[in-house]
C-alpha cells in the first residue's frame, strides 16, 4: 500500500525532528492524535494540530497523558492508525496502557522526545536514559518494538517505519528520540507519496461465525483483526484471554498467551532488526551507538581510524528487539564493544548479555543534559589499543 | 395460548455471550439488574446494533462488557472514559457505552469524567454505584457515605464522598439521571433516552453490594436494600443537583436532573473549523476511520 498524497508534503524542508516526526505520521496515514504537552516533545502535537484540518485527520489534547494513550488504543481498534506523543514524567504515565496496547494487541505508535531523568529532571535538556524503560516499562512480561532517529531526516523516516512495524506485529511501536534530534534542524526530503510504502494490519478475510479475534492461522504468531461496527461483536480485554477474547485465569492460558506475545517479536527479530554498520569488517573495537551520540560518535571514530586503530561502528535503528544474533557473531572476533550513551549505562548491559564474555563491553556512561564530549569516546577507544 | 412456563433459553439470549455464563456476580448483586435493562433499551434501539460499543474498566461492574454480546472492550482500571473517547472520535459512527463503577468511574477515573464532560465527548457512562470497592473486597470508595464502615474505614468512613449527579453536570453533561437497581422501568427508559441523544451522557445507578457493603454495614440482604430503595427514595425530575447527596441510610433523590442539548467535541471541531477554513477543511467523519482498511 502506497500513501495518500493528500497527507504527504513532497518536497525538500528545513524541518526540526518533531516537525518531521509529524509529517512522517501523516505521510503514513496517521489521522488520529491524543496527546498532552510535554517538553521537548509538544511540537509535535502542535504540527499535528495545525495539520490535521487539512488531511481529515483528529487532534485531541487530552486531560493527562494516562488518557492520551488509552485514547489511541480506542481509535486503533476504528482502523485508525494512531499516535501519541510525550516525554519523561509522561512517558511514566503511559506506561499502564502500553501494557493493555501489548495485551490486547493494538496497532498504535508513541513518541519519546527523551530528556534528562529521574522525575522531572531535565525538561529542556536531552537524555537517553528512557531505553530500559522502553522495554520494561509496562508491568508483565511482553516483547516491544522500539526505534531511534538521529536526524530530523531520520525522524520522518523512522515514523513510517514505526507505523508499520506496528501494524505489522500488532504492537504498540516506540519512536525513541531525543531532545537533541527533536530540537535540531536539517534538511529533510518527503519523497513522492508513491514512494511511501506503507504496512497495514493483517484484517481478517473470515465471515463473523467463524472469527475469533485472538486465533492465530497457518502458523502466523499475529492474529487477524478486525475494526469495531464492522458486526463482528468481539471481546478484548487486558486479562488474559484465550483465542475468544475470553477472560481465562489459569497458568495453560497465560503460558500460551505470553508465550505468543513475546514470540510473535523475537521470533521475528531477524526480519524487524534494522542496523547501520561501518568499518567493521577489519575492526578490533566497535562503538555502539544510537540517537544523537551515533552522531557525535562519528568525530572519535575519525581521530581513531586516522591514528591507524581499527575501530567499527554500529548504529541501532531499531533498540528493542535488540540486535542480539549480530553482537554475538562480532563478539568472537573483536576485542571490545564501547558504548557511550546519554544515561548511566543501559544498552551497554544488553551489549554485555550478547558478547558473553567473549568481548568486553565498555560503557562510555552521561548523565544527561548535554552529549559526549567526542574526546571521552575516544580516549575509551584509544584505551582498548593500549591494552 | 399454549405459552410455556418455563423458557428453556434466556429471555436475553441473543445479546449475552451465553457461553460466558455463569458470570462472577454475587446473588442479589445490582450489576446484573443494569445490564437487563441495558438490553432492554438496546432492544428498542432503532439504529444497528453492530455499532454499538461498550467499554469497561475494572472491577465488578467492569465486567459488564465481557458478557454483552456487542464490540466490548474491557479495559485499565479508571481508563474506560479515555478509551472510549478515542472508540468515538476514531469512528464517530458508533454508539459507544461506558459501563463502569463508582471506584472506576469517579475514583482512579475522576479526572477523566470530568474532562469527557467539559468537552461533551459524544458517549453514554453508565455508572454503578454500589459505594464500595467490592472486588478487592470492600475498601473506601469516593462513593462511600459518611459513617459507612468499609474494610479501610473500620470505625467507620470520615472521608466525605462525591455527589456524582452533581460533578456530572457542574462538569457540562448534558444528560444526567440517578435511578436506583430497583427501578427498571425508570431506568431502562433513561437508557433509551441517552440511546438516542448526542453528547455527554451520565447515568448513576444505586445498586446493592449485599455481600460486602451491606454485609459490612448490617444492613441485611439485597432484599432488604431494595426495600430500602423503595422506602427511601424520592423521584424529584429536574432537581437542585445540592439535594442529590447522599448520607448513610438516607432518601436518595433519584431522577432526571438535566437532559439539554449542546454541540459535541466534534461538532465544535467540524463547525468551527468549517467557518475559519471552508473549502481548505477536511470534515471529519465516517472516513477517518477507513484509514487502513483495503
Amino acid at each position: 500500500m502506497k500513501a495518500d498524497p493528500k497527507g504527504v508534503l513532497t518536497g525538500k524542508h528545513y524541518l526540526d525532528g518533531d516537525h518531521a516526526c509529524a509529517e512522517g505520521a501523516i505521510a503514513s496515514g496517521c489521522r488520529f492524535f491524543a496527546g498532552y504537552p510535554i517538553t521537548p516533545s509538544t511540537e509535535v502535537a502542535e504540527r499535528i494540530s495545525e495539520r490535521f484540518p487539512f488531511v481529515g485527520g483528529f487532534f485531541i489534547q487530552m486531560e493527562d497523558e494516562l488518557a492520551s494513550m488509552a485514547a489511541i488504543l480506542g481509535a486503533s481498534w476504528t482502523g485508525n492508525k494512531s499516535m501519541t506523543v510525550t516525554s519523561g514524567p509522561g512517558f511514566s504515565l503511559m506506561m499502564e496502557n502500553i501494557g493493555l496496547g501489548a495485551m490486547m494487541e493494538v496497532p498504535c505508535v508513541v513518541v519519546n522526545v527523551q530528556r534528562g531523568g529521574p522525575s522531572t529532571g531535565l525538561p529542556t535538556m536531552v537524555g537517553q536514559s528512557d531505553i530500559m524503560q522502553a522495554r520494561w516499562g509496562s508491568h508483565g512480561d511482553y516483547e516491544i518494538i522500539a526505534v531511534s532517529p538521529a536526524s530530523p531526516q531520520e525522524a520522518f523516516d523512522y515514523t513510517i517505519k514505526a507505523f508499520n512495524l506496528s501494524e505489522k506485529y500488532r504492537v504498540p511501536t516506540l519512536v525513541m528520540m531525543d531532545e537533541c534530534v527533536g530540537h535540531m534542524t536539517e534538511k529533510v526530503i518527503i519523497p513522492p507519496a508513491e514512494e511511501i510504502d506503507l504496512e497495514s494490519r493483517p484484517i481478517t478475510k473470515k465471515p463473523p461465525a467463524e472469527y475469533w479475534p485472538y486465533e492465530c492461522n497457518d502458523g502466523s504468531l499475529i492474529p487477524d483483526m478486525v475494526k469495531a461496527g464492522d458486526g463482528y461483536l468481539i471481546h478484548t480485554t487486558g486479562l488474559t484471554h484465550d483465542e475468544r477474547g475470553y477472560p481465562i485465569m489459569n497458568a495453560e492460558t497465560q503460558n500460551k498467551l505470553v508465550k505468543r506475545l513475546v514470540d510473535k517479536i523475537n521470533l521475528n527479530a531477524d526480519e524487524i532488526i534494522e542496523i547501520e554498520e561501518d568499518q567493521t569488517e577489519d575492526a578490533e573495537v566497535i562503538v555502539i551507538a544510537y540517537g544523537i551520540t551515533s552522531r557525535v560518535t562519528q568525530l572519535s571514530i575519525e581521530k581513531a581510524r586516522k591514528k591507524r586503530m581499527k575501530v567499527g561502528f554500529i548504529k541501532l535503528i531499531t533498540i528493542w528487539p535488540f540486535p542480539e544474533k549480530r553482537i554475538r557473531e562480532l563478539a568472537r572476533r573483536v576485542k571490545a564493544f564501547i558504548v557511550p550513551e546519554i544515561n548511566m549505562g543501559q544498552i551497554v548491559l544488553e551489549v554485555e548479555r550478547c558478547a558473553g564474555g567473549q568481548a568486553k563491553a565498555i560503557s562510555v556512561p552521561h548523565a544527561g543534559g548535554w552529549v559526549h564530549d567526542t574526546e571521552d569516546i575516544y580516549k575509551a577507544i584509544e584505551e582498548e589499543f593500549k591494552s | 395460548m399454549n405459552k410455556p412456563l418455563v423458557r428453556e433459553d434466556h429471555p436475553m439470549e441473543s445479546y449475552l455471550r451465553m457461553d460466558r455464563f455463569p458470570h462472577i456476580w454475587c446473588p442479589t448483586c445490582g450489576i446484573g439488574t443494569v445490564v437487563s435493562c441495558l438490553i432492554s433499551a438496546l432492544e428498542k434501539y432503532e439504529k444497528p446494533l453492530k455499532d454499538v460499543c461498550v467499554v469497561s474498566g475494572i472491577g465488578c461492574t467492569g465486567r459488564v462488557a465481557g458478557y454483552i454480546k456487542l464490540d466490548s472492550f474491557h479495559t485499565t482500571h479508571g481508563r474506560a472514559v479515555p478509551f472510549a473517547t478515542g472508540l468515538k472520535l476514531g469512528n464517530p459512527r458508533l454508539k459507544v457505552i461506558v459501563v463502569s463503577g463508582d471506584g472506576d468511574i469517579a475514583g482512579i477515573g475522576g479526572n477523566h469524567l470530568i474532562h469527557a464532560a467539559r468537552r461533551n465527548m459524544d458517549i453514554v457512562v453508565i455508572c454503578v454505584n454500589n459505594f464500595i470497592y467490592a472486588m478487592t473486597g470492600g475498601q473506601l470508595a469516593p462513593t462511600t457515605p459518611l459513617k459507612a464502615n468499609s474494610s479501610t474505614t473500620p470505625y467507620g468512613n470520615y472521608d466525605p464522598p462525591f455527589n456524582l449527579p452533581k460533578l456530572a453536570i457542574s462538569s457540562g453533561a448534558t444528560y444526567v439521571a440517578r435511578w436506583t437497581a430497583l427501578h427498571i422501568r425508570r431506568l431502562t427508559n433513561s437508557m433509551s433516552d441517552v440511546l438516542n441523544k448526542s453528547g455527554f451522557s451520565f447515568i448513576e445507578v444505586i445498586a446493592p453490594c449485599s455481600t460486602l457493603y451491606a454485609r459490612r454495614n448490617r444492613l441485611g440482604t439485597g432484599l432488604d436494600l431494595m426495600k430500602f430503595y423503595h422506602d427511601n427514595s424520592i423521584i424529584k425530575h429536574g432537581a437542585d443537583p445540592d439535594e442529590a447527596e447522599i448520607e448513610f441510610q438516607s432518601k436518595i433523590i433519584v431522577g432526571k436532573f438535566i437532559n439539554i442539548d449542546k454541540p459535541t467535541l466534534m461538532d465544535n471541531w467540524n463547525s468551527y473549523y468549517s467557518q475559519l477554513f471552508g473549502e481548505r477543511f477536511t470534515k471529519y467523519g465516517e472516513d477517518g476511520a477507513e484509514q487502513t482498511s483495503s
